[in-house]
């Protein structure tokens, strides 16, 4: 049996809202809420980025495996938006919790499911019996060309899950995958803004895999929407991830708990595993859950789980999603957002 | 600082290890060599909570080099939990609300980077307790 041992996130406390940015550029803000499902996306601070927020992400998820860094077998750093363009994240953030030096660490790129890339390689190795424990993190402090549509929803966050054979706080049931080669959204070398196809990224990008993933994985299981206490589609925006799910027969009870995009925007490679930190919140044992993320390129991983008992023992030993989005956050004007994403620099 | 240099420091500046005396238990952060409470050399390594409270701390609003965007903000000494003194920038805060007496954790962040090119340093700072 393999599964999640410990789950752990860090959303940063800054916070800009759609109206703010619509302001600086003229948008129609009120159309822009209705349009992508958003109301504000949280805004990283000077100090902070993919490493940091993947460390501080993984400390919560150790305090609630309950076990050392020095098992942690693999360690693996999935984002768009590494410090360096040569030197891994993983090495920082295993160094950081104390995981080195026997320790096989990668970073992981796939647009958005990097994140799951982390959580889907892991689930296997643990299962296949070469480490005890290890841990994935979907990280991003995703960045939108001002005035694009993307800069309302390219946000800051990151999720951690530490995987293992015992201590389980959610038993993996299946994984399924489903990508093809389609060039939706991408960023070419030494540019620091990404390019999309518009509303190319829709149907036969996000819909198309994520529905794709979906129902292969619910195939394979024997399994249909009703059978679900919860699911999680990836959050591009807060309308994407309601469509699909209506599409594929979901009801809203089951989608709500991890849909945090309204208010946190799209964290990239932590979108759907930061739904799926906000959903094991709230499940109880037995609850079955399906995870489905999307990365642009493009492809989508699928997971289902089941909690246990172990998981309502370890909720409390670190923060809910929902106290780090909904609480303590501190709203800021357009130009201090374009300070902290050095939009514009002081003259040294 | 040079990349050596800070190399060398990673293991207080990522993970907040101390050292603490055989002899006495007494817990020093940096890591001492000769023991300032019994004079013994014979030390074990040992990882601080992260928790304390804010014993001062000062505004800085006229930053040096490489700190300009970030003014104002705040750095502390902070008693920690297991009763050394340490010292670091405190963000995430609101630095004319700040109190002798608050509760502190540490978080991971950036310090400094060298340059557009070269290394990002990375360290603990002090973050008001909220429980985010």
């Amino acid at each position: 049996m393999v599964g999640i041992v410990g789950y752990g996130t860090q959303i940063p406390r800054y916070r800009i809202r759609v109206e703010e940015i619509a302001k600086v550029w003229g948008a129609d803000a009120p159309s822009y809420k209705r349009g992508l499902g958003l109301n504000e996306k949280s805004v990283p601070a000077p100090d902070e980025d993919t490493a940091t927020l993947s460390v501080n992400a993984a400390r919560n998820a150790l305090l609630r495996a309950g076990i050392l860094p020095q098992e942690l077998g693999a360690v693996y750093v999935g984002s768009e938006s590494h410090p360096y363009a040569v030197k891994p994240t993983g090495t920082i953030v295993s160094e950081a919790l104390g995981a080195c030096p026997h320790v096989h660490t990668a970073d992981l790129e796939f647009a958005c499911k990097a994140g799951t890339e982390g959580l889907f390689i892991t689930l296997h190795e643990v299962k296949s019996g070469v480490f005890p424990y290890a841990l994935a993190v979907g990280a991003d402090t995703s960045q939108g060309a001002p005035g694009d549509a993307l800069e309302y929803s390219a946000a800051a966050g990151a999720a951690a899950f530490i995987v293992g054979t015992d201590r389980l706080i959610a038993e993996l049931l299946h994984t399924d995958v489903f990508m093809t080669d389609t060039p939706d959204f991408w960023r070419r070398e030494y540019t620091h803004y990404p390019e999309h196809g518009g509303r190319f990224t829709g149907a036969p990008a996000y819909f198309k895999h994520v529905s794709g993933a979906a129902l292969g994985i619910m195939d394979k299981a024997g399994m249909k929407p009703q059978d679900f206490t919860y699911c999680i589609f990836h959050q591009p925006n807060g309308k994407f991830p309601v469509q699909a799910a209506k599409q594929l027969g979901f009801q809203e009870a089951q989608w709500l708990p991890g849909l945090l995009s309204p208010t946190l925007g799209n964290t990239y490679s932590g979108s759907s595993p930061m739904g799926l930190a906000a959903t094991l919140d709230v499940a109880k044992p037995g609850d079955t859950i399906l995870l489905v993320s999307y990365g642009s390129g493009a492809g989508s991983d699928a997971f289902i789980f089941r909690a246990t008992e172990r998981l309502t023992e370890v909720r409390g030993m670190a923060p809910l999603v929902r106290t780090q989005l909904d609480e303590h956050r501190v709203f800021i004007e357009y130009g201090t957002y374009a300070k902290f994403r050095r939009k514009i620099l002081k003259a040294e | 600082m040079q990349v050596p240099k800070f190399w060398r420091e990673i293991p207080r500046y990522y993970r907040l290890e101390a050292g603490k005396c055989d002899q006495c238990g007494k817990i020093t952060f940096p890591s001492r060599l000769v023991c300032p409470e019994c004079g013994s050399r014979e030390h074990s390594k040992v990882h601080l909570s992260g928790r304390g409270t804010l014993k001062t701390f000062t505004i800085i609003r006229i930053p040096p080099d490489g700190f300009g965007d970030q003014a104002p903000y705040a750095i502390g000494i902070v008693q920690m939990d297991e009763g050394v003194g340490v010292m670091a920038q405190i963000t995430d805060c609101d630095v004319d609300a700040l109190s002798i007496g608050d509760t502190m954790i540490t978080k991971f962040r950036r310090v400094r980077e060298e340059g557009k090119t070269g290394i990002i340093m990375y360290a603990y700072k002090f973050v008001p307790d909220v429980g985010v």
